[in-house]
């Protein structure tokens, strides 16, 4: 494939931080937006407009107990994370009445915005189905008429909660606990939208299915949920994108991600996440892979002022698989702590994780990993390694591998580099007629390949031109 | 008289606060091919850095001309689009960038930022692969990254012969090269050699100078050219080592 991806270089080059193509925003028009702070009437009325049974808005009143309660992380970036005033956000805007299945009956301005993001487009070339978030409910989705007779369930979690409740009831959390950190709880309080997929026994999904988050107001909190269920055997590969307006006050993007691979089953889930560089991201997303089964993160961290992200697979089931292939990049004044949680909880286990991080103008990047092997869990396989490339003397990046190993009939593999952009590589690529800028994207485009040829060609195309936006102007 | 590809006046490079040229003079004219020879760390090298503009070479004094234009201000890459190339001694990884993206962001780069049509590049790409017998697996592979020396050699040659520069330095283009891969590349080379193009051969061996006839030899030797002539110097040196040249230049 990396023969076929078209590099060019003379693609109009602009800086990103100044002229981020996915800045412009909307003109506000909605159903509801609730007022600024979380109190527990907010929780209600959000639980109440959506019709829910008693027993979720008990589980949301539980979490924001939780939340209330619960300290922020003592980790991480504790200096931005104070930053956040969680008083100042709207933690639920309904942009319209309904998700629509015809593209035609989306509002018109949100229609026009994703088609600027190109979203229809996408679908009508490669997806097998997309939901498309705006603020806090999805307002697009669709999905192929064969998946559908396959019995391929893909909704928006809300309509997932409403139209399968018991399948809902029986995973929803059991991933993931409201109590697992002070963002999950804050997520489960005043959870919305978000995808929810069941894929049944032995069905496999071959093309993606794609969901697309959207924040357009200022201060905005999206809490989005998503819980993907493989059935044994089964395969489902899931896209997620994400863009934000640019405004000069903070929005959070707090989002809970639960896979379960049954036994056998495969999912791979894929993030593309840009967003501007007002967001703080901070995502919980967990993965439970059973006998056999695997699991693969694919995470491509690019925008955000700060990401706090560390997808985790629980190898629970014998000779089970978990893979976490991660790409971060940070510029001026944005810190991405990424990384990866892997508890091998079974025998002949494997697990292999991969980061990727690239740093810039100042910024930072930190790879934070848990690897965990319980007693008896024998035979298992462990493999990190953590590359990090520096573009200037400015820039930061730290690594904090963790082992946590209980056994010893164990193979663990750990390696970590950082490594400076080469001088003699830039002088090579030069001295073939490529300019500063383009030189620097082309030893990241080409650190980052390894990411790259994991996703779609569409995908890597774009994330490649992205990072070429992003290096515009970094050569002193 | 037409006007030289590149006159280099007087040029004197620092490293580092070392001088390592000292006064190097050569004239490059349209149709020429110019072998250039020298010992160990004599600063051969060195000299193709500083025409291609290596920012760490500081040129102190003198001055390189292309087409009668100062080029000292130009970066690296400026002088690549004027039509300026180096084949290098050795030759930098780039994981991750396959040789076919390379080529093409590169093709274009060189040509006035113009896309040669997808299918006459490939056209273009196959023949010049025949000729310097690359294989066809090299394009999916990433530039120089786990290349045998050889193989990095022909590349080079390869990429010029898709960039089309008129001034080209080819930094000890043999060394590595079996026999045959000698033969082959050697004819890369002379193809590269028109009459609209100069070349400067850089080599410690009169055998790719065989193949590849220059029409002046040049002996370097601490900085700069100490001694100049036809294709019979590089013989003699081949037979005689470069002792002679230092006496001689001791006596005068
Ligand atoms: N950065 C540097 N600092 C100090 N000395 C340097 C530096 N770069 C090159 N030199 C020295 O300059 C001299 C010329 O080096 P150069 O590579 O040009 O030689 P060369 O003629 O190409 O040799 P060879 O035939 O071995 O390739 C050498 O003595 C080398 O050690
Ligand atoms: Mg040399």
């Amino acid at each position: 494939m990396a023969a076929e991806l078209a590099y060019d270089p003379n693609t109009n080059i602009r800086d990103i931080g100044d002229d981020y193509k996915y800045g412009f925003k909307d003109k506000e028009d909605y159903v509801f937006k609730s007022g600024r702070g979380l109190t527990p009437e907010i929780v209600e009325s959000i639980s109440k407009m959506k019709k829910e049974p008693q027993w979720m808005l008990d589980f949301r009143l539980n979490a924001l107990d939780i939340f209330n309660k619960k300290p922020m992380p003592t980790w991480g970036n504790t200096k931005m994370l104070e930053d956040i005033d969680f008083e100042n956000i709207y933690y639920y805007i309904k942009p319209s009445e309904k998700s629509e299945k015809n593209w035609e009956d989306v509002p018109e301005g949100i229609k026009k915005t994703f088609d600027r993001l190109g979203i229809p487009e996408a679908e009508r070339k490669f997806l097998a189905g997309v939901t498309a978030q705006y603020e806090s409910e999805v307002v697009y989705h669709s999905i192929r008429e064969d998946l559908v007779k396959q019995g391929v369930i893909f909704l928006d979690m809300d309509s997932g909660l409403r139209e399968h409740e018991e399948i809902v009831r029986k995973h929803f959390a059991t991933v993931i606990p409201a109590a697992d950190n002070k963002f999950s709880a804050l997520n489960s309080a005043v959870w919305s939208g978000g995808s929810f997929i069941w894929v049944p026994e032995g069905v496999k999904v071959e093309i993606p299915l794609q969901a697309y988050f959207r924040i357009n107001a200022e201060n905005m909190g999206q809490f989005e949920r998503t819980l993907i269920i493989a059935e044994p055997g089964s395969f489902v590969h899931y896209i997620e994108g994400c863009t934000a307006p640019i405004y000069s006050t903070d929005s959070l993007h707090s989002a809970v991600v639960e896979l379960i691979a049954k036994p056998g089953a495969h999912i791979r889930y894929t993030t593309i996440q840009n967003w501007s560089r007002n967001v703080y991201n901070l995502v919980t997303k967990r993965a439970v892979a059973e006998a056999n089964a695997k699991v693969e993160w694919v995470d491509g961290n690019l925008g955000s002022k700060l990401t706090m992200k560390y997808p985790a697979i629980y190898l629970t089931g014998e000779g089970a698989t978990g893979e976490v292939l991660s790409v971060a990049f940070s510029g001026h004044d944005q810190h991405q702590d990424a990384g990866a949680k892997i508890v091998h909880a079974a025998p002949n286990t494997t697990s292999i994780v991969t980061s990727k991080s690239i740093s810039k103008d100042g910024g930072r990047t930190s790879y934070r990993g848990l690897v965990k092997v319980y007693p008896g869990a024998t035979g298992v396989k462990t493999s990190v390694k953590c590359d990090a490339l520096l573009l200037d003397e400015e820039s930061r990046s730290d690594t904090y591998p963790t082992m946590e190993i209980d056994e010893k009939d164990v193979s663990v593999e750990h390696e970590a580099t950082v490594s400076k952009v080469g001088e003699e590589q830039l002088f090579y690529l030069m001295s073939r007629g490529l300019t500063a800028d383009e030189a620097k994207a082309m030893v990241v485009n080409g650190f980052f390949e390894p990411f790259t040829k994991e996703l779609p060609l569409e995908y890597a195309v774009e994330l490649n031109r992205l990072i070429q936006l992003e290096m515009e102007g970094s050569v002193g | 008289m037409a006007t030289p590809l590149l006159k280099i006046e007087d040029l004197h490079v620092e490293v580092d606060g070392k001088e390592i040229l000292k006064g190097v003079n050569l004239t490059l004219n349209a149709g020429e091919v110019h072998a250039l020879m020298g010992r160990n760390g004599s600063g051969k090298s060195t000299l193709s850095y500083v025409i291609m503009g290596h920012p760490n070479y500081k040129v102190t004094k003198g001055r390189i001309l292309f087409k009668e234009q100062d080029i000292n201000e130009l970066a690296t890459d400026e002088r690549a689009r004027l039509g300026l190339a180096l084949a290098f001694q050795y030759p930098v990884a780039i994981p991750g960038v396959s040789v076919s993206n390379f080529l093409r962001a590169t093709t274009k780069a060189t040509r006035g930022g113009v896309d040669v049509p997808i299918k006459e590049f490939r056209k273009e790409l196959t023949e010049n692969m025949d000729k310097l017998g690359v294989p066809k697996d090299f394009l999916s592979r990433y530039i120089n990254d786990g290349f045998s020396g050889g193989e990095k050699k022909r590349l080079e040659i390869l990429q010029l012969s898709m960039l089309k520069p008129s001034v080209m330095v080819l930094d000890e283009t043999d060394s590595g090269l079996d026999i045959d891969a000698l033969k082959t590349v050697s004819s890369g080379i002379n193809a590269l050699a028109t009459k609209e193009t100069a070349i400067l051969l850089i080599t410690h061996y009169q055998r790719m100078l065989n193949y590849v006839q220059p029409d002046f030899v040049h002996v370097f030797q601490d900085g700069r050219i100490v001694a100049s002539g036809g294709p019979e110097l590089s013989t003699k040196l081949e037979e005689q080592g470069y002792d002679w040249v230092t006496q001689e230049l001791t006596i005068a």
